[in-house]
């Protein structure tokens, strides 16, 4: 692996306000006023200790919301590590796998949603055809669910499939 | 009874034939899947519990210890005949192992990483019998002040004290918290942050989020990332047994990486990490032949090997003593204790010494079916190791959903899955470290009932955390953890507290 040299001073080196920095620490501090507002509005606290149900989660709102101030400057600053550019397309893949599954469970069955998962993933990863790998996925899936829900007795969602044995 | 006694009986236990059966299983297992790219052995525990959910408490956790030791034996396999290491406590392996492998001397690298694991492996579980009744002791004194403090600190190293960042660390630790509230309240009974949404009301199951965080982050980062080259499997060349000079040259390194290894692991600073960078650099300074240093040296492979297992069961004691996870296995192992409503601890050592006893024996009989298990399945392993990406990361996906499917068939649980494997691949690519989250989620609750017991005896007043002369002295100890860091890290020294991350396991 070729390495260029780094720069003898890296600090040098402008660094500028990391965008998507910023959104994380929108993110923390949307967190925290959740936490703070559901604890707020969640019932009844009429408790007799000082420390109730309601104080941890204030107190973690709190910290959420420092936190989130700390991240903007280090954002600001451009103080987050460097990060390479990624493909986008392996993820979509990969997130319609598990979507997909989730969604199949509960009509067809584990082996057929599974099978899907297994296809999409392998996709991700650039291989296919997906007409060969979902059979393939689905064979395999069903030899899991004969192990595990007739072996181990997990129950494992049932479909069509499954009922044959 | 005397430690020995205790130790004997657990004995009895573990050499029962269903139990031995089931530490077979658990080695076995561990074994293949730790030694699995890109797995380490948090998520080798948290692929596998599902398996152990049928089993009763004793025959599950025996199984469960199994998959532990296999998972960092295969680790360490891993890293030895391939460059990326699978747990990131064996990257120091990787650096003389992986030298080693390429000059054709991957057999004795082996051997000489799984013999020094289950000499670390023996001493360090015979440490854990000797040191735990002692702790118990101590700790048995305890009261709820001095338990908040000491999971306070537990916070702070876990979170603060290593890594690149002490903003990120303690994040990745809140955000953990954060998740730890989600459901009904363990003291009232009022639901919290549940939403109206009735499965949130049992709050986020451990394994659900190690699972999604390592599996499912680990993947969608592996399968993003543009330029990935294939990793070249070393071929194991020749004899797989150790010349009379590898074992000179081993035995020392051995023993040094376990008294190195062990103490590390059994303090609550997490990560084994830190046993394996010191062990190395001891095994450079004390070496007669430093230039083989960096070009595959026996002692820098020997050592570090020890140390991580050392400190692998290091860890056991604050976890068995006092109920105190120190690193994202030992959080996920905790979950499966609770899965059977059993809470390490004192309290447990004397309730059901049975079972303490028996898992601390039966940790010493996986050691010894590792040790047997694996220098002869060498090769099985090695064709283990070169399964394509595809194929290999869209197993793991079916295993890691099987588990989810198999504790709670449902929807709503697939969908935190996918959301939480979705905040993996984020924490990743920010920097953020994975492991606090897992253990903020899991002791999160705890320390607050702990926090709120305290003030419930003491009328309120918050002085009766600081009361206690032990509750002071780990509460200094926990803010010296989150303040020395960053005093070093503006210094300009935040590189070597870099290298020692815990990043898995």
């Amino acid at each position: 692996m070729n390495v260029e040299p780094v720069p003898e001073e890296p600090q040098r080196k402008e660094r500028r306000p990391d965008g998507a920095a910023f959104v994380i620490a929108a993110v923390l501090a949307i967190i925290a006023v959740v936490i703070a507002w559901s604890t707020a509005t969640g019932g009844n606290s009429a408790s007799y200790s000082r420390i109730g149900p309601n104080a941890f989660p204030y107190a973690i709102a709190g910290v959420l919301l420092v936190l989130s101030i700390w991240t903007a400057v280090e954002a600001w600053r451009g103080e987050f590590p460097e990060r390479e550019a990624e493909n986008v397309g392996p993820i979509i893949w990969i997130v319609a796998g598990l979507a997909g599954q989730m969604l199949l469970l509960k009509t067809t069955g584990f082996s057929i949603a599974t099978g899907v998962l297994f296809a999409l993933t392998a996709r991700g990863f650039g291989r296919g055809p997906l007409w060969m790998t979902v059979p393939l996925g689905i064979v395999i899936s069903l030899v899991i669910w004969v192990v595990f829900s007739k072996g181990l007795q997990l129950s494992l969602p049932a479909g069509p499939l499954e009922n044959l044995f | 009874m005397d430690t020995f006694a205790l130790l004997g009986h657990g004995f009895l236990v573990a050499f029962e034939l269903q139990n031995l059966f089931y530490a077979l299983i658990g080695v076995t297992l561990g074994t293949a899947v730790g030694v699995l790219p890109g797995i380490g052995p948090a998520l080798t525990v948290a692929l596998l519990l599902p398996v152990t959910y049928k089993l009763d408490p004793a025959g599950s956790l025996i199984m469960f210890s199994g998959i532990y030791y296999g998972g960092m034996y295969g680790g360490s396999t891993t890293s030895i005949l391939l460059n990326t290491p699978g747990e990131s406590a064996s990257i120091v392996t990787a650096l003389e192992g992986n030298k080693m492998a390429r000059k054709g001397r991957g057999g004795p690298a082996l051997a000489t990483a799984a013999i020094g694991s289950f000499v670390a492996g023996l001493i360090a579980t015979m440490g854990l019998a000797l040191i735990a009744p002692t702790i118990v002791k101590f700790a048995l004194s305890f009261g709820p002040a001095e338990y908040f403090a000491l999971m306070v600190l537990a916070f702070m190293t876990v979170s603060a004290a290593f890594g690149d960042s002490t903003l990120r660390g303690l994040t990745a630790l809140f955000i953990g918290l954060a998740l730890g509230l989600i459901g009904i309240d363990l003291q009232t009974g009022q639901a919290r942050l549940a939403f109206g949404i009735p499965d949130l009301l049992d709050g986020i199951e451990v394994t659900t989020l190690a699972v999604a965080l390592f599996a499912i982050g680990e993947t969608l980062s592996v399968a993003a990332a543009r330029n990935s080259s294939e990793d070249k499997v070393e071929p194991v060349k020749g004899s797989v047994w150790m010349s009379r000079e590898d074992w000179a040259r081993s035995w020392k390194p051995w023993l040094r990486g376990t008294f190195i290894g062990f103490p590390i692991g059994a303090m609550p600073a997490g990560g084994a990490e830190i046993g394996t960078f010191l062990s190395y650099s001891v095994e450079k300074q004390l070496t007669k032949k430093p230039e083989e240093f960096g070009n595959g040296a026996i002692e820098g492979v020997a050592g570090p090997e020890a140390a991580n297992n050392a400190s692998a069961a290091g860890t056991l004691v604050p976890l068995l003593t006092l109920g105190l996870p120190t690193t994202a296995t030992a959080a996920i192992m905790l979950a499966g204790f609770q899965q059977f409503g059993l809470q390490p601890g004192p309290l447990l050592f004397a309730t059901s010494p049975q079972l303490v006893w028996g898992l601390i024996a039966s940790l010493l009989v996986a050691n010894l079916m590792l040790l047997v298990l694996n220098l002869p399945l060498i090769g099985l392993w090695v064709r283990l190791l070169s399964v394509p990406k595809p194929w290999l990361y869209a197993g793991i996906l079916v295993f890691a959903t099987l588990g989810t499917i198999g504790a709670n068939p449902s929807t709503f649980e697939l969908g935190i899955l996918l959301a939480f494997g979705l905040m993996g691949y984020i924490l990743r690519r920010f920097g953020y470290p994975i492991a606090p989250v897992v253990v903020g989620l899991i002791l999160g609750p705890l320390a607050e009932q702990q926090l709120r017991r305290a003030m419930a005896i003491n009328q309120g007043d918050p002085m009766a955390l600081v009361s206690s002369p032990i509750a002071v002295v780990l509460l200094l100890l926990a803010l010296a953890a989150v303040v020395v860091p960053l005093v070093l890290r503006a210094r300009g020294k935040g590189k070597v507290l870099a290298q020692l991350a815990a990043d898995e396991d």
